[in-house]
């Protein structure tokens, strides 16, 4: 068995912009994903938008510089994730086709193995 | 040696490597090592069969060998392999009641042409790794530096390993989406090897061999896939031409000026006979469409005696198929030249020359100069005869473009 990370990315304001009926059917989608995972889901969720977001890095002389925002500033950020434990790629694959996020065309889900610190 | 067992081992590489490094990779869950092991029985064979003579199946002779090795290494190496990510395999060796899985090539091919894999790292995978091809030989087909392709082949293992691409064939689900990106593979090393982007050779046979061996395998795994025997039909029917598509003098000859004497019928017929099954039921798919363009070629007795309204129509049904595709409707604009004249192609043509997609595509310039030659419009046609040879590095299609170009002057 190996871990994979599913990144949902896509454009926040679309996300923000569905209506009610839209964001139902969405969420929908995700409760059928997480019944066809099962146990296989390790963990997941939903973020908060990126201006929610607060970057950390080391100044030149070791110091600790603290902004505002992402570390990427682009239209379509890391919208939530899904840490999966499957046997294979396709495993997972086959089970990343069912989020909602794949079909909307302004997203799109990035697998990503976990490297195995056995 | 004898030239006869270098001829046995030969054979047995076109025959047997796909299945020998196939059942040494089930072994190791080691693509490399698979790899190395198979090469190695190879080196082998050359030597032991100069002195004990070829053995009665060569392909289980070699597949012993390669896998003893590889049992050997991992022996050797077990502390140091458990470390790396091995590849995903299933424990059991399918049986035959597991249908299509029992077959170790297709689990080799459908790793290879894994869509989590780009294009070009799919296509040198399966040239190196089913068809047994040396990594200079792929890089030459594709015109980058070996350590260019090299580097590829790396990266590809790797990203098996790592991400656990399986080393098995497709559930039922997931089959259809499979088979396509494995037809285009294929597809697209038999074109590499049709007309070769460089070099002194117009044909690469050892692509085009590999491309049909290919396919004639996955339509024995897989006979009833009507777009596997579409595929076959196709490249057998342009395979047909091959010896007609150079002159003993060495020069390009165009379908027009081909010796169809020297066309093989019984290739011709093989391949007609397959595209018949695969138009028997279910719309037709885009190779059995092009395969029928090709059978109309194959079937006419001159090229004046084409059926060229028929070629025109095929076109337009492949472009309802596969829509948008600018080399479709550069194909027909020139059928459309050949049923109602040069006038009518490049009125057909023309507003395909704006197309980014065909910038860079030497055939456009060569139709277009070829339509102009046949209006008289000599010296723009010698313009774009010029603007065609400036897009290709094939040797033998320099020479024919030249010859064109001085014709027109």
């Amino acid at each position: 068995m190996a871990k994979y990370m599913l990144l949902i990315y896509g454009d926040a304001a679309q996300w923000e912009a569905m209506t009610p009926g839209e964001r139902a059917a969405h969420d929908a989608a995700h409760r059928a994903f997480a019944e066809a995972a099962g146990s296989r889901i390790v963990g997941g969720g939903e973020l908060e938008t990126a201006p929610s977001a607060t970057t950390v890095r080391g100044g030149a002389d070791g110091d600790l510089i603290t902004t505002d925002g992402p570390f990427l500033d682009t239209k379509e950020a890391v919208g939530g994730f899904y840490l999966i434990e499957a046997g294979d790629l396709d495993e997972v694959l086959a089970l990343t086709a069912l989020l909602p996020e794949v079909a909307a065309a302004h997203s799109a889900v990035e697998v990503r193995p976990m490297v195995f610190h056995g | 040696m004898s030239d006869e067992v270098v001829a046995a081992v030969a054979s047995a590489h076109r025959r047997d490597w796909a299945r020998v490094l196939a059942a040494t990779a089930q072994l190791t869950r080691d693509l490399d090592l698979a790899e190395e092991c198979t090469q190695d029985a190879y080196a082998q064979a050359l030597r032991v069969w100069a002195h004990s003579g070829v053995p009665d199946r060569p392909g289980a002779w070699l597949t012993q060998v390669a896998r003893n090795r590889a049992r050997d290494v991992l022996r050797r190496e077990s502390r140091f392999r458990r470390a790396m990510p091995l590849l995903v395999a299933d424990e059991t060796l399918p049986g035959p009641e597991d249908g299509l899985a029992a077959d170790g090539r297709l689990r080799l091919i459908f790793t290879c042409c894994h869509p989590a894999l780009g294009r070009e790292a799919q296509v040198a995978l399966t040239l190196r790794l089913v068809c047994g091809l040396s990594t200079a030989d792929v890089a030459r087909a594709f015109v980058v530096r070996e350590a260019t392709v090299a580097a590829r082949i790396t990266r590809a293992k790797k990203k098996i390993a790592t991400a656990r691409i399986p080393y098995r064939v497709p559930g039922p689900d997931q089959l259809g989406e499979r088979v396509g990106a494995v037809l285009q593979v294929v597809h697209l090393i038999f074109t590499t090897g049709h007309t070769a982007p460089d070099g002194p050779d117009l044909i690469r046979c050892d692509l085009t061999r590999c491309a049909v061996d290919l396919a004639r395998m996955l339509h024995l795994l897989m006979p009833n896939d009507a777009e596997v025997t579409a595929l076959l039909a196709l490249l057998l029917l342009n395979d047909a031409r091959a010896a007609s598509r150079v002159g003993p003098d060495g020069r390009m000859r165009l379908l027009a000026d081909q010796d169809r004497s020297l066309w093989d019928a019984a290739l011709i017929a093989e391949g007609a006979a397959l595209l018949t099954g695969a138009l028997r039921g279910g719309p037709p798919t885009r190779y059995a469409v092009e395969a029928a363009i090709a059978a109309v070629h194959a079937e006419a007795p001159t090229w004046a005696d084409t059926d060229w309204t028929e070629i025109v129509q095929l076109y337009g049904v492949l472009s309802r198929i596969w829509p948008g595709s600018p080399v479709v409707a550069l194909n027909r604009a020139v059928a459309v030249g050949m049923r109602d004249g040069p006038q009518a192609g490049l009125d057909a043509l023309e507003p395909l020359l704006g197309e980014p997609a065909l910038a860079g595509y030497g055939y456009l310039s060569a139709a277009r100069a070829d339509l102009l030659r046949r209006l008289g419009r000599l010296p723009e046609a010698a313009a774009a005869y010029r603007e065609a040879l400036l897009l290709t590095a094939n040797e033998v299609e320099r020479a024919f473009l030249t010859e064109r170009l001085d014709q027109v002057r």
